[in-house]
């Protein structure tokens, strides 16, 4: 009675048929996001939707929350084209098993663009299959049928019969082609573009488990790992006894590991009863470290690296429009300036932790994890296992912002588990966390604008200092040839030069973005000021027609319209031009990534080099649908105040090849009373909805340091602000 | 070595060595793990607990220093009456995004709205400022605090 329904256009796998304890199971699958395409057909069970006899409607929330919001918006979407009662729905974290559910990470804003049309369709499929059935049941044509939230009706308003009276025959029927049914018109939208609470806030106020730290597993021991200070560093020396001497502590022993510093590095693992056995036994440890290539490098190594750089050719090239250096020669006006940021790390609240069970060959693992699928690659290459037997289960995360999408903390679990012969539960301290994180990289930028004597860019040069060797950048530093004023300038030339790295670096919350937004916006507003504009003006002026700047469909291509659209929108909340009072400035960026358009104001005062933020106004566009209004408004308020506070006082420094902070003591983070309101417009746009993980915070450093100069006069270059002020 | 610690009211025997934090007591020796590690320190707030009706950091608070206080966790503090008003505050301005540290925000709310029932701004920064959120849902918990207390939101906030 199962049947699957193949729609290669589309790509997308259906399956109807009898949930457990009775009932309707709708699956599906996206085969184009998984590797191994051939095998989907074989084995696409599981379900998505389950609507038992006693009408209870649960649906699968297939992707890892971390604080985005979308194990609710996403059972959102098909609970509305399902037709259900949105306060009658039970949200169930999904297994893994990207064979079913297809990509199932979380990072890039991706989410809701990725998933707005299958998932409506998985809820339109189901609705049609139960108006079939009651069709059938009343023995009446299917088009005189249609339904109310959670049940199926007639059209002349006779008969209804609910949802779970008719999921045993509806989960008979064969599934339908979802290019055969007619989505909702958003007029009629019950659930989608309401305001909606988070699915779990009732059990994170009350304490319930819900977390990776939050699992524990029968007979499971607790592990604590002290990796070298230096990036894969080994042990020389170590005498383990004074740890193995700690009450409660059951094994301790050496890591040799390897020497890619995404896989499992060296270093002593303790393991006891309890965690904090563990740790003092860990405490009780002197370990020598061997000397490793890569013990030298320094942050200020690199900054004199990159100065040196700067002063030469660029290494390369990644693209040029017109000529930049006739430009140059013949402009009225020439601004120069040297952008910088320091490398920067997640700090996810929730320490990395991982629990394993490794028994038999095979290994279950509870992890929050924000891209699995390469975890299991790099489990099984380590312990020389199967990928098969691997099991992954998903845990809620305390944070991601990026963090959790590599998987080290996964590959040290399993193997602590497989060493010791025992489910074990590793957490690392927030210093471990702080000092092994893969680093938003460092960037040095040299600047270069002219101008004509109306004021208007003629041309635009960015000498980008980064990471890498050859043509090869690190993880995370790399740079698009198109970054705005691409397109908008006439003459433009965007030049890398790199430098190697033994730092692991990766991706942070609107990776790039987050500090090009900082240098691009914050130089554009200084080109302003040079030309004698009002930096919104400018930024009008510079956009200029509404128009696409490079390929259509292409995740960097840039609409200068709805940039100008929320540009509009942000002067207009935060009443910009008004007068303001002695000490006080107003700063304006907009910033495009992750397919959203922002636009930020921020207002700060300062007095005798206090700074205080007062406000922020943020507009945003996104589309033509909000999702989930509530959580859009925590993405946008939480990644404004996130830039903001990266940009207050955020910073990793590197000394002897080591990371020198170690808590939130010397990597201070925005606190309460320096959290300003920040207050969120959308702006609607005909356009498919997009993610709102990220995009809100690139511009928000650039804001913040253009009111400063607002407010006093003193340009900020180089992040963090910190004590510049004083 | 056996000690009794009275946790949300029960009185358990906990086998721990006397300098071992609360925290790990409470989470790794009785399962109680809605009380979050995050720094081990005392700077971030997550780990906040109320000792006697004090919120407390019981990453830096050892077993012997807590003796036979009365020990409260987020588990537990529904049964305070303002404990549950905080707890309907949060669910209902809906604070949590990632939600690690809101145990250790509602333990700080309700330990502040005991002491003020009608806390100021300044009030609210002072008594809040210790509890890191690193999604930064300060705006909507100074909101429910707000709330939780009756009272309107101020021009600060904004709305």
């Amino acid at each position: 009675m199962d049947a699957i329904l193949e729609n290669p256009s589309r790509r997308l796998f259906l399956k109807t048929g009898a949930a457990a304890g009775g009932g309707l199971l709708l699956s599906f699958s996206l085969p184009g996001l998984v590797r191994a395409e051939g095998e989907v057909a074989a084995n696409p069970f599981n379900a998505f939707v389950r609507i038992e006899r006693n009408g209870v409607v649960t649906i699968a929330a297939k992707r890892p929350e971390i604080g985005q919001g979308i194990k609710t918006s996403m059972p959102m979407l098909i609970a509305e084209e399902l037709d259900v009662d949105w306060k009658t729905v039970r949200i169930e974290q999904s297994p893994i098993d990207a064979k079913v559910f297809g990509e199932q990470s979380a990072g890039g804003s991706t989410s809701t663009p990725d998933d707005w049309e299958p998932m409506r369709q998985v809820g339109a499929v189901g609705r049609a299959l139960l108006i079939q059935a009651a069709a059938q049941r009343w023995n009446v044509p299917a088009v005189g049928l249609t339904t109310e939230p959670g049940f199926v009706v007639d059209k002349a308003g006779k008969r209804r019969a609910s949802y779970g009276e008719l999921a045993q025959a509806a989960a008979g029927l064969p599934a339908r082609d979802p290019k055969t049914l007619t989505l909702k018109d958003p007029k009629t939208y019950r659930i989608i573009g309401k305001a909606q609470p988070q699915s779990d806030t009732p059990a994170i106020v009350t304490g319930q488990p819900l977390y990776g730290i939050d699992v524990r597993v029968p007979g499971m021991l607790y592990a604590t790992f002290l990796k070298a200070p230096v990036f894969a560093a080994k042990v020389a020396k170590i005498d383990l006894a004074p740890a193995k001497a700690v009450k409660g502590v059951r094994h301790v022993f050496v890591v040799d590991g390897g020497s890619e510093l995404e896989g499992l590095l060296g270093g002593v693992v303790v393991v006891a009863d309890t965690w904090w056995q563990a740790r003092k036994g860990r405490n009780a440890l002197e370990v020598t470290w061997a000397d490793h290539p890569t013990s030298a490098q320094s942050s200020a190594g690199f900054i004199a690296k990159a100065a040196e750089l700067h002063g030469q050719p660029p290494h390369r090239n990644l693209k040029t429009v017109g000529d930049v250096d006739a430009a140059l020669k013949g402009a009225a006006k020439v601004v120069k300036a040297d952008y910088s940021y320091p490398f920067n790390a997640h700090a996810t609240l929730e320490p990395q932790n991982c629990t394993a069970s490794f028994k038999d060959g095979k290994v279950e693992i509870w992890a929050p994890a924000q891209n699995p699928e390469d975890g299991r690659e790099l489990v099984a290459k380590t312990l020389g296992i199967k990928p098969e037997d691997i099991t992954i289960h998903f845990t809620r995360s305390g944070g991601g912002f990026g963090r959790r999408l590599m998987n080290d903390f996964m590959v040290e679990a399993a193997w602590i588990s497989k060493t010791v012969g025992a489910p074990v539960k590793l957490l690392w301290t927030r210093e471990d966390d702080m000092q092994h994180d893969f680093y938003r990289p460092a960037g040095y930028h040299r600047l270069t604008a002219g101008l004509d004597a109306q004021g208007g860019l003629t041309a635009w040069r960015n000498h980008f200092v980064t990471f890498g060797e050859g043509t090869k950048f690190a993880r995370a530093a790399n740079i698009s040839g198109t970054q705005f004023p691409y397109g908008a300038v006439e003459n433009y030339a965007q030049d890398v030069s790199v430098m190697p790295l033994g730092v692991p670096t990766g991706w942070l919350r609107a990776p790039g973005n987050n500090a090009y937004g900082f240098v691009y916006q914050g130089f554009i507003d200084e080109v302003a000021y040079a030309a004698g504009a009002d930096p919104v003006e400018f930024r009008r002026k510079l956009l200029g027609a509404p128009r696409l700047i490079g390929e259509p469909g292409k995740g960097d291509s840039f609409h200068t319209g709805r940039m100008r659209a929320v540009l509009d929108k942000a002067a207009e909340a935060s009443g910009w031009g008004r007068k303001t009072e002695k000490g006080v400035g107003l700063g304006v960026a907009c910033h495009y990534s992750h397919r959203g358009y922002v636009a930020v104001v921020v207002e700060v005062v300062v007095n005798d080099g206090a700074l205080k933020v007062r406000k922020a106004w943020a507009a945003v566009d996104v589309g033509k649908q909000i999702v989930n209004p509530n959580g859009a408004e925590q993405q946008v308020q939480g990644s404004v105040l996130d830039g903001i506070g990266s940009a207050l006082g955020q910073q990793i420094t590197i000394e002897n090849g080591a990371v020198a902070q170690s808590n939130f003591g010397d990597f201070p983070m925005l606190r309460l009373a320096d959290a300003p309101h920040v207050e969120v417009r959308f702006v609607i746009s005909d356009n498919p909805p997009t993610g709102l993980g990220e995009p809100a915070l690139p511009p928000s450093p650039a804001a913040l340091v253009n009111a400063i100069f607002a407010a006093t006069g003193k340009r900020i270059r180089s992040l963090p602000i910190g004590d510049q002020l004083a | 070595m056996p000690t009794s610690l009275k946790v949300n009211g029960q009185v358990h025997t906990v086998d721990a060595e006397p300098d071992t934090p609360l925290l790990w007591v409470l989470r790794d020796v009785l399962g109680l793990v809605g009380t979050k590690y995050g720094c081990g320190v005392a700077q971030c707030g997550a780990c906040t607990v109320h000792i006697d009706g004090v919120a407390m950091r019981s990453c830096v608070t050892s077993l012997a220093r807590v003796g036979a206080k009365a020990v409260t966790t987020i588990e537990g503090i529904g049964a305070n009456p303002v404990g549950a008003k905080v707890q309907e505050a949060w669910k209902a301005i809906d604070v949590p995004q990632c939600g690690y540290c809101q145990a250790g925000q509602i333990m700080s709310a309700t330990a502040l709205l005991a002491a003020a029932p009608k806390p100021t701004d300044d009030e609210i920064d002072a008594a809040m400022n210790g509890n890191l959120c690193r999604c930064a849902t300060y705006i909507r918990i100074r909101k429910a605090i707000k709330a939780a207390s009756g009272q309107t939101p101020s021009d600060k906030m904004g709305a």
